[in-house]
């Protein structure tokens, strides 16, 4: 059963900061709240600290300043194992397990919750239909399906064990336009679906309006406004003008210039 | 008396002195895989301790094999018999590769897949027997396959403190200056090598994980 109007925020940033000895801040006082069911776009060039906003949720890495709160609990009260099960995380990479058949590789946190072995198997039969792939293609292995093929596997995988929070680290960025598309399409239909609280890092600012209910957009390790989708498209926020301009969402692009 | 004579008349000499080597091989590769390979792992995890472990195992390797063995040969017990002081010098040969491999082999795994590993919420303990160990098999088999090879040349040393092995054949001929007898234990040697050279060979490349 949903809560009617459960507005606490199920990830909390509470002025946090992370750097690397010696070096300038990678992230700086970043405050931010992230809701029940929503889908916040995190935006930003490289090296805007998105990637390392993401990893400072499921404790990947700890910041050096401020409190990252997770379902009400300071993460360093989590056991960050239990934490992490909690916690889907796909990344551009994939990072299947070479050497895990599919069946295994979407497996492998039901495996170590010790599921029944036959309730692992329907569960990922189950999954690589959900992501819209063949359950034929359990007993086979990375190296043998396309880019697309594993990039679903992927989600398939960060799905397994039915975690409340979903990470996405560019999870597209490295397919073909078209299956890029096909993706973002069975992305929207799976939202709506499984009703997750999903953090979306991308670059692209096309991503961002199409998959995000909230965008957040970062520059060089701030945070520079967070704006709801349609806020977003008629902002005058100047780095939110010179996305849109780049990426000729504005009606006279040249006119801009 | 020629080599072929040399052989049929002692074919039994043979065989002992071929198994004996292989014995004093394999226990000092077994010594050598359950000391090496866990500080392979070890310093994977505490990287204040690869470049003395390394640093030592390289230095092991520098010492001239003869002098290593007389070297030991005061140690207590270890001393006392030339096949315990034999299997203590090769496995120390050893330890640089099977250390070195199993280091190198867990440090190559891709990152990405180290990564999803741990953000999957594998414990360490989990990614290491699960994902990092199957994944570096292939490099420390080769590890494995360097470090017999290696031992199975060295070996013949190992008669010079009479610790028996083919290398008996290779001092004795040498001796009598009778070039059948240094054969008798040089070819199965050389035998020997290149079958553990091929075999684990075989192994590491069955064991290859493809790319993802």
């Amino acid at each position: 059963m949903k809560p009617v109007a459960d507005q606490r925020p199920l990830i909390e940033f509470r002025n946090v900061s992370y750097r690397l000895n010696g070096r300038a801040d990678i992230l700086e006082d970043l405050s931010l709240e992230i809701r029940r069911g929503e889908t916040l776009v995190l935006l930003g060039r490289s090296g805007s600290g998105k990637t390392t906003t993401l990893k400072l949720i499921n404790a990947l890495l700890s910041p050096t300043a401020g409190e990252i709160r997770v379902d009400d609990r300071a993460i360093q009260q989590w056991d960050v194992i239990r934490l992490r099960r909690m916690i889907g995380y796909v990344i551009q990479e994939v990072g299947l397990f070479p050497h895990f058949t599919i069946e295994r590789n979407i497996g492998l946190v039901p495996r170590i919750e010790n599921w029944p072995p036959d309730r692992i198997r329907a569960r990922a039969r189950e999954l690589l239909k959900v992501v819209g792939l063949d359950p034929q293609i359990a007993s086979r292995y990375p190296h043998e399906l396309s880019g697309g093929q594993r990039q679903r596997v992927g989600v398939a995988r960060a799905l397994a064990a039915d975690p409340p929070i979903l990470l996405m680290d560019e999870p597209f960025g490295a397919l073909d336009p078209l299956t890029r598309a096909e993706l973002q399409r069975e992305f929207l239909k799976l939202q709506s679906t499984l009703n997750k609280t999903i953090v979306f890092v991308t670059h692209d600012l096309h991503e961002a309006l199409l998959l995000g209910s909230r965008i957040a957009l970062m520059e060089a390790g701030r945070l520079v406004t967070i704006q709801t989708r349609d806020q977003f498209l008629t902002s005058n926020e100047p780095l939110v003008v010179a996305y849109k301009n780049a990426f000729a969402l504005n009606p006279n692009p040249r006119e801009q210039a | 008396m020629n080599l072929w004579q040399f052989v049929l008349q002692n074919h039994a000499e043979v065989a002992e002195l071929t198994l004996e080597h292989i014995w004093l091989v394999g226990i000092s590769i077994l010594l050598a895989i359950a000391i090496g390979i866990p500080l392979g792992i070890l310093i994977t995890r505490w990287p204040a301790a690869n470049k003395p472990v390394l640093g030592t195992a390289n230095i092991i390797q520098t010492i001239p094999s003869l002098a290593l063995f007389g070297f030991l040969l005061p140690a207590p017990w270890i001393g006392a018999r030339a096949d315990r002081l034999a299997i203590l010098a090769l496995t120390l040969y050893a330890l640089l590769p099977l250390i070195r491999n199993t280091y190198a082999g867990i440090r190559a795994v891709d990152p990405a897949i180290v990564e999803a590993g741990r953000a999957m919420g594998l414990t360490d303990r989990q990614l290491l027997l699960q994902v990092e160990l199957p994944l570096a098999l292939a490099v420390i088999i080769a590890g494995i396959r360097v470090a017999t090879v290696l031992l199975i040349g060295l070996a013949t040393i190992a008669a010079a403190i009479g610790a028996g092995g083919l290398g008996e054949y290779i001092f004795r001929g040498l001796a009598m200056v009778n070039n059948a007898v240094i054969l008798a234990g040089a070819i199965p040697a050389a035998a020997l090598a290149l079958l553990a050279d091929a075999s684990l060979g075989w192994l590491q490349r069955r064991l290859t994980p493809h790319a993802a």
